[in-house]
């Protein structure tokens, strides 16, 4: 399946990226394990943010084709 | 109700009037309760002479939206406008409008200060400042003491 990654604000300055197009296989695969295959010299630090097709959700997430994952700090608006 | 996310520059007063006029039937609300969020030139000990403000296109909307709806649900309301600014603000300009209208002024209050205290806390915004140390990213923003915050979950 084929997943797009988007990081926001420092995480994307510290990733050096703000979008990438990943494919994964099999089944059950978690936003977790996606940061893991991407990131894996870097723990997913607990206050990153997580959200899947624009809503907010946590790492055990599973994911499907076509998801939209995006990563980024905690949210300083208004 | 109305959200605008927007980069230009915005009179958040003649915004509120323009609204009412155009959108409020006449005679039927007795509160309006605005609140606007403007620049500061001092943040966390540091002057600030610029920002930039970032934000997720499409989601932003979506859950400044979903705020707005939960406070319509909360309180009596007859309506509800939301402009938040992106890009590069400049000291004193305003950055956030929250204005809603209701038949007395208990419900205007209560849901203007959800919907700002909630909004900061979902929308996906964030503001890189112009220092004279360089940019920085606000980690944070301060707390309203007044308001219990639900919080966000935190990644697994």
């Amino acid at each position: 399946m084929n997943i797009t990654v988007r990081y926001f604000a420092s995480l994307r300055d510290r990733m050096g990226r703000a979008e990438q197009t990943v494919s994964l296989e099999g089944d059950a695969v978690t936003v977790a394990d996606l940061w893991s295959k991407l990131s894996p010299q870097q723990a997913m630090s607990g206050n990153i943010l997580i959200a899947v097709n624009m809503e907010y959700t946590n790492g055990a997430r599973v994911l499907k084709n076509g998801d939209e994952v995006a990563f980024f700090p905690p949210v300083t608006g208004g | 109700m109305k959200v605008i996310v927007q980069e230009a520059l915005f009179d958040p007063y003649q915004e509120t009037r323009s609204y009412e006029e155009n959108h409020l039937p006449p005679g039927k609300h007795g509160a309006a309760v605005t609140f606007v969020g403007a620049m500061r030139d001092f943040n966390d000990g540091h002057d600030v002479s610029a920002m930039f403000l970032e934000h997720y296109p499409g989601m932003t909307e979506r859950h400044i939206e979903a705020v707005c709806r939960e406070a319509a649900e909360k309180w009596d309301l007859i309506d509800t406008l939301v402009v938040h600014r992106y890009g590069e603000i400049t000291i004193s300009e305003p950055i956030v409008l929250v204005a809603v209208w209701s038949v007395h002024r208990a419900h205007a209050f209560d849901a203007c200060r959800y919907i700002i205290n909630y909004l900061k806390e979902r929308a996906p915004f964030w503001k890189c400042e112009s220092t004279q140390q360089g940019k920085r990213w606000v980690e944070h923003n301060s707390e309203d003491p007044g308001v219990n915050s639900k919080g966000l979950k935190q990644t697994a």
